[in-house]
């Protein structure tokens, strides 16, 4: 018989939560600039350690660029190391992100996902975290808080996987998850120290042991060291996998690279990243009602792309319809549209498929707007063919 | 894991498999780099003109400026490059450089 455990369920933001995460998960080093709608999270943070709740460095950086690094030189030291960052502020540290994935520190860092300047805007966008894609970082998505409480604490588990030593991200919507009160479950101290004990980094910086850390190497090395990081990163989903298993039993929550809804017999398949997800869930349940086969896939994983889970999930599906809340301005289409579409050719999948940017600079997609583009996508389905490639979807024309 | 076999390296004899993970090496420390082969002139120090004013050992990039018990000093020329800042800082011109 399985043991009952007590649930304790708390209300806080989303940004309090991945505090909560952090703390709990009994980081060392926190380096950290301020920056809307992550702030809270630093905050927070920065309160526990004043509070001597967190025995943990708090280091208040003079930039993203300087937060990111002391997190790279933390992390290769040994120290369980945290940060969180937006838009301009992760743009800010882009050339580190790289060199952190390259040198292999394990660092968590959340991302309130939010716009780009310019126009200055501060609400809920992909373009941030789309301009880090190809960092070699590990990219993971939640759709509400209690996934960005989870997510975070699996993020150190799976950073410090002594298979994979990488950095790792954990996206949530700026002010949608980072500013809500959701209700969520939260794990005791002792079951999140169980999970993620605190393991030697095996590369760390070590007076009697003196290595060299991000040396030169030339044409005849280079590639090779490249080539290592292309290994090393396709290992994080059977690293997930592993992490998501262990979770389970300490929260009765178990995650998988996707997250399909409604999926079985889906004709209509709607992709997407994010709070926007649950949205769609709602709108695809009512859907359901009606007898309109549609179905929802939201991606935990953003990077390593799950081809292979998706190509399985779109096999079938008579229409594919992808939301992108960026774009690759003078690219084929949005980030997770031109991913969709090479997974498809790939796998030898044909079938109609448009990309919807929607939401930019926090612009709300309401429930209403939901079921307008699924209306729109049953109507595509009839006529068996979209009108369009890209729909930018709720924008006034 | 972190070693390198330097030959290896240059004859093409190595995959990305053996190469130690992110480029984290063991290199032998400052202390085993015998920079004063590099060197192409090479300071000499007239120790009667020497004030122990110790300019150059204040201003030597790579410590190879040895201070002695007489209270003046000497050259390492082991580590000593030859790049000629010890002689154009010291005072009294004590300090010749001289093709190797």
């Amino acid at each position: 018989m399985s043991e009952l455990k007590q649930v304790r369920k708390i209300a806080l933001t989303g940004d309090e939560a991945v505090a909560y995460a952090a703390k709990q998960a009994d980081v060392d080093v926190i380096a950290a600039y301020p920056i809307t709608p992550q702030t809270i999270i630093v905050e927070r943070l920065s309160k526990y350690v004043a509070d001597g709740e967190l025995n943990a460095a708090f280091i208040q950086a003079e930039s993203e660029h300087s937060a990111i690094s002391i997190c790279l030189g933390a992390a290769l030291a040994g120290a369980r190391t945290f940060t969180s960052t937006a838009s301009q502020g992760l743009a800010l540290m882009h050339e580190v992100l790289h060199i952190a994935s390259s040198m292999r520190a394990p660092i968590v860092m959340a991302i309130a996902n939010r716009a780009l300047n310019s126009p200055l805007n501060i609400h809920c966008d992909h373009s941030d975290i789309m301009n880090a894609r190809d960092t070699g970082w590990v990219h993971l998505f939640a759709n509400n808080v209690q996934q960005a409480y989870d997510l975070t604490i699996m993020a150190f588990k799976i950073a410090e996987d002594p298979e994979l030593l990488l950095p790792v991200s954990v996206n949530l919507d700026g002010f949608i998850l980072t500013h809500s009160v959701e209700p969520l479950e939260v794990l005791s101290d002792e079951d999140v120290q169980s999970y993620i004990p605190h393991i030697p980094y095996p590369y760390r910086i070590d007076f009697d042991r003196p290595l060299a850390y991000g040396v030169m190497a030339l044409p005849d090395t280079y590639m090779e060291f490249r080539r290592q990081l292309y290994e090393v990163i396709i290992k994080a989903p059977k690293v997930f996998r592993k992490a998501s298993e262990s979770f389970s039993k300490i929260s009765g929550r178990l995650y998988n690279l996707i997250a399909p809804y409604f999926l079985e017999d889906a004709e209509i398949i709607v992709l997407a990243l994010g709070s926007t997800v649950e949205t769609l869930r709602y709108v695809a349940r009512k859907f359901r009602g009606r007898n309109v086969k549609i179905g929802v896939v939201g991606l935990t994983m953003y990077r390593p792309f799950p081809e292979k889970e998706i190509a399985d999930t779109l096999a079938n599906a008579k229409c594919v319809a992808v939301m992108d809340r960026a774009y690759s301005y003078g690219g084929v289409g949005g980030p997770l549209y031109t991913d969709i579409l090479s997974t498809l050719y790939k796998n030898g999948i044909r079938t109609m498929i448009a990309d919807f940017i929607y939401g930019l600079g926090g612009r709300d997609f309401k429930l209403t707007d939901a079921e307008e583009l699924f209306s729109k996508l049953v109507k595509s389905v009839e006529v068996g063919r979209f009108d369009q490639d890209i729909y930018w979807w709720g924008v006034r024309e | 894991m972190t070693e390198i076999d330097v030959e290896k390296i240059v004859k093409g004899e190595f995959s990305w498999k053996t190469l130690p993970p992110a480029a984290m090496v063991k290199v032998p420390t400052s202390l085993e780099y015998k920079t004063g082969v590099w060197r192409i002139e090479k300071p000499i120090i007239d120790q009667s003109k020497c004030t122990k004013c110790l300019l150059c050992w204040i201003y030597c990039p790579d410590m190879a400026v040895k201070r002695i018990d007489s209270g003046s000093v000497e050259i390492d020329y082991e580590f000593c490059k030859g790049c000629g800042i010890c002689a154009e800082v010291c005072p009294p011109k004590a300090i010749k450089m001289v093709e190797e």
